[in-house]
């Protein structure tokens, strides 16, 4: 991995939560993954938001459709395992035109190193799709910011239901 | 595990519209199939949201709703069916301990809208140890419209944290009582009620 590439690495969940916060999101729920600690921290840090960790990622699907229900603009962080527990959960944005900003971090699709993470990897996208939520996806991490920005103003400006994928090989290999 | 019968008598109905009927201002979540139902029967309301469907979220829909509204109260009112599909909730909202959140289950110990079928928690499950285990600020199991008429007017206040309570009630079906379906319309409408614009 090139230098400069492995610096917007480390400095693209900054960009994002900025992103997040020029959008005005006060509240982010989450299941963790390694891809979004440092985005978790940030959101853990900041009295303006409520950060709520998750049992599994359908709750947070819930809990965003009760934010706006109430005023208030949330995010969804996951990995893309979580994403098929998702699925029914959909049926409430979707049907009720909730605005939706899922985040969802890729495994099993580059340079995995457990062949458990492949078949949701594979999954995500259609899965997604197949209920109803509009698919962005970036691979590097100055586009992720462009495109975050672009998914939360369909989100929250058009109530759409978004999901932008954040490729793994922008993530990087994991260490073991 | 053998099911138990249950032995309530108390109607779903007056159950919910003994909880309802000391609400001021109070925000009001519903779970689907009977306690949708159930709510919509003791009076439609701008600031009630009514979930058809996505079971497991009700609990959920509330926490939300509670933390996006810190300075009113929501009560989410749903049934034992739905919120056994969403056990971990409780883990998830003692853990977020909102003061201004109190979940009601109507439990009938059955599936009312599938045919009938016994629940866990007509299987010795209880909800309200559950919850109390989990760390909410009470929780209790209601059987009469005495018990249910002594919490109801508190829950127009904020208390320590998360409240639950389990209202044992009757397996009967009453007539269905059906809000709108249209998820828009309901949203809207119960934003339009805190002041938001439509969309």
């Amino acid at each position: 991995m090139a230098e400069g590439t492995r610096d917007s690495a480390t400095t693209w969940p900054a960009e994002v939560y900025r992103t997040l916060k020029a959008a005005e999101v006060r509240q982010a729920a989450y299941v963790p993954d390694a891809g979004h600690t440092a985005l978790i921290d940030l959101f853990l840090a900041d009295s303006e938001v409520a950060a709520t960790v998750l049992t599994t990622e359908e709750e947070g699907v819930a809990i965003a459709a009760g934010a706006w229900l109430g005023g208030q603009r949330s995010v969804l962080l996951m990995q893309s395992s979580g994403a098929g527990n998702c699925i029914n959960m959909l049926s409430l944005p979707v049907m009720g035109r909730f605005p939706l900003l899922m985040l969802v971090t890729m495994r099993g699709e580059w340079a995995e190193f457990n062949p458990w993470q492949v078949p949701m990897g594979r999954a995500t996208q259609p899965a997604l799709e197949a209920i109803g939520i509009r698919v962005m996806r970036a691979d590097e991490p100055a586009l992720l910011v462009e495109t975050v920005g672009a998914a939360a103003a369909l989100a929250y400006d058009s109530d759409q239901q978004v999901a932008v994928l954040i490729g793994q090989r922008l993530l990087g290999r994991k260490k073991w | 595990m053998t099911p138990m019968s249950t032995s309530s008598t108390l109607s779903r109905r007056a159950a919910v519209a003994a909880l309802l009927a000391p609400r001021k201002d109070l925000l009001v979540v519903t779970g689907l199939g009977s306690p949708t139902y159930d709510v919509h029967a003791a009076g439609d309301r701008d600031d009630n949201y009514y979930l058809w469907g996505a079971m497991g979220g009700a609990a959920l829909v509330g926490l939300g709703l509670a933390q996006a509204q810190p300075k009113r109260r929501v009560l989410v009112v749903t049934g034992d069916g739905e919120q056994l599909m969403a056990f971990g909730s409780l883990a998830t909202i003692a853990a977020a301990g909102p003061r201004n959140l109190a979940i009601a289950v109507i439990d009938n110990q059955h599936y009312g809208e599938t045919g009938m079928q016994v629940s866990h928690t007509g299987r010795g499950i209880d909800l309200a140890a559950v919850a109390a285990a989990a760390g909410f600020a009470a929780a209790a199991t209601l059987r009469n419209e005495a018990e249910i008429a002594a919490i109801a007017p508190t829950l127009n206040e904020p208390a320590e944290g998360p409240r639950f309570y389990v209202i044992k009630v009757a397996a009967d079906s009453p007539p269905r009582s059906m809000p709108s379906r249209d998820a828009v319309f309901i949203k809207n409408r119960f934003r339009a009620h805190l002041g938001f614009a439509a969309g």
